[in-house]
C-alpha cells in the first residue's frame, strides 16, 4: 500500500502542472502580502483563491489523474491486492502531493504574514477545498468511463458549489425573507464544502459583523468550539463520503 | 475655556480658604466615635476628619458646607437599606471614602452620594462600590466630580442605577472617573455647559454614556469599552465629542455612538474600533465628523435617510466590513474626501485625491440592510460577482452617495 503511495506521490510531484500550481499559489500569496499593508486585506484575497483556484484545481488534476491511471489501476488490479487498498493509495498520494503543493505554494507565505488565528483557519479551508474536490473527482471518475463526460461532472460540480449554490441561497433568502430562517441557512449551507470552509474564516475576519443579531445566531452555532468542530467533522464526512462512493463503485466494477 | 478654569481656580480657592476652619477627628478612640456625631458638632467651614474603620450608620446627611475627609480609606457602608451620603449643602468637598452597599427603590433613587440642589460640591477620590446609583447629582451647579472609581456587581438590571447620574444640572465636571457595571455609566438628562473628561466607562449593562436634552455639553478623551449598547446622545444639541475612543461594543443593537435626534454638533479626533456599528445616526442635522479613525468595526456608519446636512470629511475608513450603509436612495449628506481602504481608483495627476468617485455603499451592504440573513454568504464569490457589477453600473445603490475626492493615503491621526 505504502510502496503504490509513494509511486503515485513520485509521479505526481514530477508532474509539471502541479509544479506550475505550486509556483502560481506562491507568487499569487507572496504578491498579495506583499503589496497589501495590512494582512487581513491579503488574507482576503487569498480567501477568494482558496474558494476558487484551490478547488477547481484539486478537482479537475485530480479527475484527469485518475483516468490517466487507469492502464496503470489495472495492472494493479491485476496483482493480488485489495481494490480498496489501490483506491485509498492513489487517493492519499493525490491528495498529500496536492496538499504539499498548497501548504507549499500558500501555506508559507501565510503563516509568515498572518501567523494568527484567522491565518490558521484559512490554512485550515485550504486543506479541506484540496480534499473534499479530490473526493468529489473521485466520485465523478467512478459515474463513468468516458473521460470528457467524467471531467465534464468534475468541473459542474465545480461550478455548482462555487457558484450556483450560493445564488440559490440567495434567492432562497429573498423568496422567505418574510420568515425567521436563520436556522435553516444554517442547515442549507452545511450543503455545501466550500460555504463550510468561508463561513470557518468569515467568523474571524469579520467578527464585528457577525455579532449583530441575525450574525449572533450564526456566530453562537459556527462561532463555538463545539461549533467549529462540527464544522471541521462535517468536512471530513465531505470528503469522506464521496470517497466511499466511488470506492464502492469502485470494488464491484468491471475493468 | 479659560472663563471656566478662572471660574474652577476660585472655586478651589473658596475652598481651600473654607477648610482652614477646625479640624473634628472621628473614628475608633477618637474625639467622636461616629461621624453623625461629628456633623453634629461640625460649623461650617471645618473640616470633619474620618479615620480608617467601618461606619454603619443609615443615611448620613451632610447639610453644612464642610471638608469631609476620609484617612486610610475608611468605609461607609448602607447595609443595602439606606442611601449612604446626602448631601444637602453647598461648597461641600467629600473625599477619600469607600461608599458602599446603598439601598434600591424606584421611587426615590437612593445613591451612593446624592448631591440635592447644592452648588460648588467636590466629589474625589472615593471608592463607591455596589451602589444602586453611584453618585447622583440633581439640580446643582458647578459641581466637579474627580478621580472616582466606581462599580455595581449586582446581575439584575432593575437593580443596577447608573454610576454617575446627572440631573438637570449646569456647568458639571466629570473628571478621571472609573465606572464599571452599572446600567449606564455617565447618564445626563437636562444638564448643561459640562465637560465629561478622561473617564473610563466600561462593561455597563446599557450605555456607557448616555445623553438627553443636555445642551452645550462636551466630552473629551474618554474611552468607553465594551458596554451593552455603546454610547447614545439623543435629543440634544451643540455637543462636542473629541478624542474619545469607543470598543468593542458588539450586538445588533448596540452602537459605538448612537445620535438620535442631534443637531449642530462636533465629533473630531475619535477612535471607532471592534464595534458592531460604529456610528449609528437618525434625525441627525449639522453634524460634522472629522478626523476620526474607523477601525474593524461591522459596519462603519449608519447613516439613517432621516439625517441631513451632515458633513463627513477626513475620516479612516480601515478594515471594517461595511464603511456605510443607509436605507433610502435621498441623500443629503456629504462624504468627500475621506480615506477608504476598499477604494480601488487611480489618482493619475498626483493630486493625493483619487480621480474617480469612491461608492461607499455596496451591492451587498443593501442587500444585508433588507435581509439580515444574507449576512451568511458574505465573501462568497457570487457576492463578489455582484458587488463588482454593482460597482461598474450602479443600479440599486444610490448613485449619489459617493466621495467625490477619496484620500489615496490614510490620514495620519
Amino acid at each position: 500500500m505504502y510502496r503504490i503511495m509513494k509511486y503515485v506521490m513520485l509521479d505526481i510531484l514530477k508532474n509539471k502542472i502541479l509544479l506550475f500550481y505550486t509556483l502560481l499559489l506562491a507568487i499569487l500569496s507572496w504578491s498579495v502580502f506583499s503589496l497589501e499593508d495590512n494582512a487581513t486585506k491579503g488574507l482576503l484575497t487569498l480567501l477568494n483563491m482558496v474558494l476558487l483556484t484551490v478547488p477547481l484545481i484539486a478537482v479537475i488534476f485530480s479527475a484527469i489523474y485518475v483516468y490517466n491511471c487507469g492502464e496503470f489501476i489495472e495492472l494493479l488490479v491485476s496483482q493480488p491486492i485489495k481494490r480498496t487498498k489501490i483506491y485509498i493509495s492513489i487517493f492519499t498520494g493525490l491528495s498529500i502531493s496536492l496538499l504539499l503543493a498548497f501548504m507549499v505554494g500558500a501555506g508559507i507565505p501565510i503563516l509568515i504574514f498572518a501567523f494568527n488565528v484567522s491565518g490558521l483557519h484559512l490554512i485550515i479551508a485550504g486543506i479541506f477545498s484540496t480534499m473534499v474536490f479530490t473526493a468529489l473527482a473521485f466520485l465523478s471518475a467512478s459515474l463513468t468511463r468516458d473521460k470528457a463526460k467524467g471531467l465534464g461532472i468534475a468541473i459542474l460540480i465545480w461550478l455548482f458549489f462555487a457558484l450556483l449554490f450560493d445564488g440559490i441561497i440567495l434567492f432562497l433568502v429573498f423568496q422567505f425573507a418574510e420568515y425567521p430562517i436563520e436556522k435553516m441557512m444554517i442547515g442549507i449551507s452545511v450543503l455545501s464544502p466550500i460555504d463550510l470552509s468561508r463561513i470557518l474564516v468569515l467568523l474571524e475576519l469579520d467578527v464585528s459583523a457577525m455579532m449583530g443579531y441575525t450574525g449572533a445566531i450564526f456566530k453562537e452555532f459556527f462561532g463555538t468550539f463545539t461549533g467549529r468542530l462540527f464544522t471541521i467533522l462535517l468536512l471530513i464526512l465531505w470528503t469522506i463520503i464521496p470517497f466511499l462512493i466511488a470506492m464502492f463503485r469502485f470494488r464491484k466494477k468491471d475493468l | 475655556m479659560k472663563y471656566k478654569i478662572f471660574v474652577w481656580l476660585f472655586l478651589l480657592l473658596g475652598f481651600s480658604a473654607i477648610a482652614s476652619g477646625r479640624q473634628l477627628l472621628t473614628g475608633p478612640f477618637k474625639q467622636y466615635p461616629s461621624i453623625k456625631q461629628a456633623l453634629n458638632q461640625s460649623l461650617a467651614g471645618d473640616t470633619v476628619l474620618v479615620f480608617a474603620g467601618t461606619y454603619k450608620e443609615g443615611n448620613i446627611i451632610i447639610d453644612k458646607p464642610i471638608y469631609f475627609k476620609g484617612t486610610g480609606n475608611p468605609v461607609i457602608d448602607g447595609e443595602l437599606k439606606y442611601e449612604v451620603l446626602s448631601v444637602k449643602s453647598p461648597n461641600v468637598i467629600v473625599e477619600g471614602f469607600t461608599i458602599r452597599n446603598s439601598g434600591h427603590g424606584s421611587l426615590d433613587d437612593p445613591g451612593g452620594i446624592k448631591v440635592y440642589a447644592s452648588n460648588n460640591v467636590i466629589i474625589q477620590n472615593n471608592k463607591i462600590e455596589n451602589n444602586f446609583f453611584g453618585i447622583y447629582i440633581q439640580y446643582s451647579k458647578h459641581c466637579l466630580i474627580r478621580n472616582n472609581y466606581i462599580i455595581s456587581n449586582a446581575t439584575d438590571e432593575q437593580l443596577i442605577g447608573n454610576g454617575i447620574h446627572c440631573w438637570k444640572s449646569d456647568s458639571l465636571q466629570i473628571t478621571s472617573n472609573e465606572i464599571q457595571g452599572h446600567r449606564d455609566g455617565i447618564y445626563f438628562e437636562f444638564v448643561t455647559n459640562s465637560d465629561i473628561f478622561m473617564n473610563h466607562s466600561k462593561n455597563n449593562i446599557r450605555y456607557g454614556l448616555h445623553f438627553m436634552f443636555s445642551n452645550n455639553d462636551s466630552y473629551v478623551l474618554n474611552t468607553f469599552t465594551g458596554n451593552g449598547a455603546g454610547v447614545a446622545v439623543m435629543f440634544t444639541k451643540n455637543v462636542k465629542m473629541f478624542h474619545n475612543v469607543f470598543e468593542q461594543n458588539w450586538g445588533d443593537a448596540a452602537y459605538g455612538l448612537l445620535l438620535k435626534e442631534i443637531s449642530d454638533s462636533q465629533i473630531a479626533g475619535n477612535k471607532f474600533i471592534s464595534n458592531t456599528s460604529g456610528i449609528y445616526m437618525e434625525g441627525t442635522n449639522r453634524i460634522i465628523v472629522t478626523k476620526n479613525s474607523f477601525h474593524q468595526n461591522g459596519w462603519g456608519m449608519r447613516i439613517q435617510a432621516s439625517c441631513m446636512d451632515n458633513i463627513v470629511t477626513k475620516n479612516n475608513f480601515t478594515a471594517n466590513t461595511f464603511d456605510i450603509t443607509t436605507n433610502g436612495s435621498l441623500v443629503l449628506n456629504n462624504f468627500d474626501g475621506n480615506y477608504w481602504d476598499k477604494y480601488e481608483g487611480y489618482d493619475l495627476n498626483k493630486d493625493k485625491k483619487g480621480d474617480v468617485p469612491y461608492h461607499p455603499i455596496s451591492l451587498f451592504s443593501v442587500i444585508v440592510e433588507m435581509n439580515p440573513p444574507a449576512m451568511l454568504l458574505y465573501r462568497s464569490i457570487i457576492v463578489s460577482l455582484l458587488d463588482k457589477s454593482e460597482k461598474l453600473i450602479p443600479s440599486l445603490t444610490p448613485d449619489l452617495f459617493r466621495d467625490n475626492t477619496p484620500l489615496m493615503r490614510a490620514i495620519e491621526l
